[in-house]
């Protein structure tokens, strides 16, 4: 029984989190590098019929940093190296390198560089900024959510949706969706 | 002249006229078609390419079948009197040999991207979403139905190699109707 109350405990005080971390969030003020063993960036492509082409990138970096006076000049900039595509089948990864998708022998950087941070909530902020990919540019948004604040360390929950076309990518459809949904965490320790 | 789209005991209709034809001229196209893709650089013409493989296998099947149905609720023309008995007990059983190499070339080919584990999806034509074959995905079932598809290509281009071989003989040697009655309906009767 006793145990049953701590674990009532323990999850009262993780959903009160937010709120208490959107309180933190001034002290969270600083730069941070982006810590790829505790962050991910995994995207996915709907297709035709139903279920998707789901992969991930396991080398990035980046850094954010938050502006304690003014949380809109706070920064978000990543750079994902597209060589480390993944998505458990061998072939796609080949596929996706190649200058078919990635062409990644020639642009071997997907750049990420926020021009303005909008809060939208006491957790949550939308990210503004241009994303370079084969040597296109775009501006494109971001929706992050701050997950989780400790000393030195800020992790937020990156979401958005980018069209492939624009970035000359746009092989495969109709039968693989224009839109490219992406699902990052991203991890930050203080520096 | 009357429209004659079905066949008579005497000569081929319209109907499997054009069927023939538009076959013949989608099937060869699909051999070339099958032979460049698999072989280019370019891994995005490559993926192209071979979806526009797929968009016409499924319309070569859809062909196939109507032909086949039209076969059956058709009479087939007599062949020449000229032709010899042992001809004439072959003649069946090479338009056999021909309607199953139609029929297991596009089949052959569904099964493989069925079984597939890349499990890209087929929109032929991008009009439509074809279901795939009730068959297990696995890299072994994939290497498999690649190499079937691959023997029947190269087996039934063999096949209508021999079928243009033997249309050109009647035509030129044994100088009978058997080439022009599938050309138009219209040529004398064969079976004289």
């Amino acid at each position: 029984m006793y145990t049953r109350i701590l674990g009532f405990a323990a999850v009262a005080v993780c959903l009160a989190m937010p709120a208490s971390a959107a309180i933190a969030l001034g002290d969270a003020a600083g730069s941070y590098a982006i810590s790829p063993a505790n962050s991910s960036i995994r995207f996915s492509i709907g297709k035709v019929g139903g279920g998707g082409l789901d992969g991930a990138f396991g080398r990035f970096k980046g850094s954010i940093r938050i502006d304690n006076s003014d949380v809109a000049r706070s920064q978000v900039n990543f750079t994902i190296f597209p060589e480390s595509v993944g998505t458990g089948q061998g072939r796609i990864d080949a596929f996706l390198r190649s200058d078919a998708v990635f062409d990644a022998a020639n642009s071997p950087e997907i750049q990420f560089r926020s021009t303005s941070v909008t809060r939208t909530s006491d957790t949550t902020a939308l990210v503004s900024g241009r994303l370079t990919a084969r040597g296109k540019t775009f501006p494109e948004k971001f929706t992050a959510e701050l997950g989780d604040l400790k000393a030195g360390t800020i992790k937020f929950h990156v979401t958005g949706k980018v069209l492939r076309s624009r970035y000359g990518m746009d092989v495969g459809t109709p039968i693989y969706s224009n839109i490219v949904d992406f699902d990052m965490t991203l991890t930050g320790k203080r520096g | 002249m009357q429209i004659s789209i079905t066949n008579s005991t005497t000569r081929y209709g319209w109907g499997a006229i054009i069927l023939h034809w538009l076959i013949a001229l989608i099937f060869i196209g699909q051999f070339g078609l099958g032979f460049i893709m698999v072989r280019l650089t370019s891994q995005r013409t490559a993926f192209e390419l071979i979806q526009l493989h797929k968009s016409f296998g499924f319309l070569l099947l859809g062909l196939i079948i109507l032909r086949i149905a039209w076969r059956l609720g058709n009479a087939a023309p007599a062949l020449p009197r000229s032709v010899g008995i042992l001809e004439r007990r072959a003649a069946p059983l090479a338009h056999l040999g021909l309607y199953a190499f139609q029929l297991a070339l596009p089949l052959s080919g569904w099964a493989l991207v069925s079984v597939s584990m890349l499990e890209i999806p087929s929109l032929p034509f991008n009009l439509f979403l074809m279901p795939n074959l009730p068959l297990a995905e696995s890299d072994a079932a994939e290497s498999f139905w690649a190499s079937a598809h691959w023997y029947l290509a190269y087996a039934g281009m063999a096949l209508v190699v021999l079928h243009v071989a033997a249309a050109l003989r009647h035509h030129f040697q044994l100088r009978d109707g058997v080439l022009t009655r599938m050309i138009t309906p219209s040529s004398e009767d064969s079976a004289e």
